[in-house]
């Protein structure tokens, strides 16, 4: 009896220092970035220009916003389509369904400097586009295309079987029924993809810095270079010359995630009010 | 009537082009993967570039076993910090942790599974560097530190699958086994545990995949001396940290080079997919 309480308290306070190493790391992450980076956020750096005395984010931010927008509007209806075939179409046992699956999965795994080399050669060499937001765009859009296509099924596949019966019934055809009935019931599901792919988009670094290329300022159309927020911050903290700066930088680029996290769980309480 | 069945065939038609477009996603990567970097691996040679210990672009000098080891160690350090960290910290979340905490400390480790992998690397830079420095000696960007953050970067990652496997044994073993007068620890560790090895493998699986393919946090900490590695202090180049760094001014036979280095990253990560779609389905049955 003795030996087994000793093994328990062993294995106990194992548990005890493990998950405390966890949370305590994880935790002064956050506030080392946030205490260091806080004082420096002033307007200097939300000036409009960029000049290597005043490392300006705003043209970074720019950049973020109209690479995450043109992704999202690249890929989401895609990866809706992809998924209503997938789901609505298909049949499940299908070999070629199978594949699309594979192939869906295998473009989860893949690691992004993989990409950021695909898109280089690519878009950037092959297609002759150059260091462009278009480029690294693209490559943006094969990297969340799966992960769309993954939380749309899923959303798609909880649509309970009887509504789709019951606008059958009432004499709707197939497209309607799907345009009309299931893809309404299914949006919070596929807006928590959707959030999921623009952290995605907003945290990528090595995919963008070979095809979007890393040009400080605001590009004039979508076929010149544009650094977004992390490559800003990567070349920040490489250059070293602004470490306070690269701080500062460092708490939007948390502050951003944070936001959508926030975002993104609140709907999911949504979706399991509304079940 | 003829018009509907028209439009309804043709939505078909374009929903179906949708889902091929992950087909063509993939084969186009092969594709222009593949024909620029098999080329430059034969004209250097096969063996000699996988096996090959210098890397010397100036000399026309392409080995990239160093990075092969070097990716390998980092990986390995990564798990060693990270796994038992990561499956202790989700034992205990399911098993042992009050309610409230519980719900505290997933947010927290939701918000660390979403921070961009740059900050990762920044705080390494600026915290983990100097802190490996000071305590173990040596210049800090070296092996350990690198090992230290990856560890870090994939706790969310195990955490998040251990505890939905965890979640996944049912709950009469865990009452059997506190029936039969084992502890309430020696039933987790024992009964539960076992049972979800499987859930709990794949995790690991999916987290050695995140640290082989992370970049920019690596670049940051490890050094990146092309060198082959000798003690855990000293500065390592991986596999992508040698295209991150090089691709930007290589040209001709080097870039080919930086590809193929590419080439060989694909390859051990579509086998480490492997492995974890394999254990995935085995879960399944």
């Amino acid at each position: 009896m003795k030996k087994n309480n000793f093994i328990s308290t062993i294995l106990c306070s194992l548990l005890y220092i493990a998950t405390f190493f966890s949370v305590i790391v994880m935790i002064f992450i956050i506030a080392h970035i946030f205490i260091k980076g806080l004082p420096y956020i002033d307007k200097n750096l939300f000036a409009l220009e960029y000049t290597s005395e005043n490392v300006s984010v705003i043209p970074a931010l720019l950049n973020t916003l109209c690479i995450t927008l043109l992704t999202l509007l690249i890929t989401v209806p895609s990866g809706i389509f992809a998924a209503i075939y997938l789901t609505e179409y298909a049949n499940s046992n299908n070999k070629f369904v199978k594949f699309i699956r594979i192939t869906t999965q295998t473009l989860t795994g893949i690691p992004s400097i993989i990409y950021g080399l695909f898109g280089m050669l690519f878009f950037v060499t092959f297609l002759k586009w150059g260091y462009s937001l278009i480029s690294g765009t693209l490559t943006l859009c094969i990297i969340i295309l799966p992960v769309i296509i993954r939380t749309t099924e899923e959303a798609l596949f909880a649509v309970p079987d009887i509504y789709r019966e019951a606008s059958f019934g009432l004499g709707a055809g197939k497209l309607r029924t799907i345009f009309k009935v299931i893809l309404p019931c299914a949006v919070p599901g596929i807006l928590s993809g959707v959030i999921l792919s623009t952290g995605r988009i907003i945290g990528e670094t090595a995919a963008l810095i070979y095809t979007a290329g890393t040009v400080a300022n605001i590009p004039s159309n979508i076929f010149a270079s544009g650094r977004t927020l992390s490559v800003h911050m990567y070349i920040l903290s490489s250059e070293g010359l602004h470490i306070n700066k690269a701080y500062s930088t460092a708490v939007i680029l948390l502050v951003i995630v944070f936001g959508i996290n926030a975002l993104s769980s609140l709907l999911a309480k949504k979706v399991t009010f509304t079940k | 009537m003829k018009t509907v069945l028209y439009k309804e065939k043709a939505a078909e038609c374009f929903f179906f082009l949708s889902a091929c477009i992950s087909i063509f996603a993939v084969a186009l990567i092969c594709i222009f993967l593949f024909t620029n970097g098999l080329p430059a691996m034969k004209e250097i040679g096969f063996i000699d570039f996988l096996s090959g210990k210098k890397w010397k672009p100036g000399m026309d000098t392409f080995g990239i076993y160093p990075m092969i080891l070097g990716s390998i160690y980092v990986t390995a350090g990564a798990i060693i910090i990270g796994v038992p960290a990561g499956v202790l910290t989700a034992i205990f979340l399911t098993k042992f942790c009050p309610p409230r905490l519980c719900k505290i400390f997933k947010t927290i480790i939701d918000l660390m599974a979403g921070v961009p992998s740059v900050v990762y690397g920044f705080w390494g830079m600026v915290v983990l560097v100097p802190f490996v420095k000071n305590t173990f000696g040596g210049n800090g960007n070296c092996i350990l530190t690198a090992s230290i953050l990856l560890g870090i970067m994939i706790l969310p990652t195990i955490i998040s699958v251990s505890e939905a496997s965890l979640q996944a044994v049912p709950k009469t073993y865990y009452e059997g086994a506190l029936a039969l007068g084992a502890t309430k620890e020696q039933s987790v560790f024992f009964v539960v545990l076992p049972a979800a090895k499987s859930g709990i493998t794949a995790g690991i699986i999916l987290g050695i995949g995140r640290a082989i393919g992370e970049t920019m946090a690596v670049v940051m900490v490890a050094g990146n001396q092309a060198r082959m590695p000798n003690g855990i202090l000293r500065g390592i180049r991986t596999l992508t940290a040698n295209i991150v760094i090089e691709m930007g001014y290589a040209a001709d036979l080097h870039r080919g080079a930086l590809i193929a280095t590419g080439v060989v990253l694909f390859i051990f990560i579509m086998v480490i997919n492997l492995l974890f779609s394999i254990l995935k389905s085995k879960r399944n049955i």
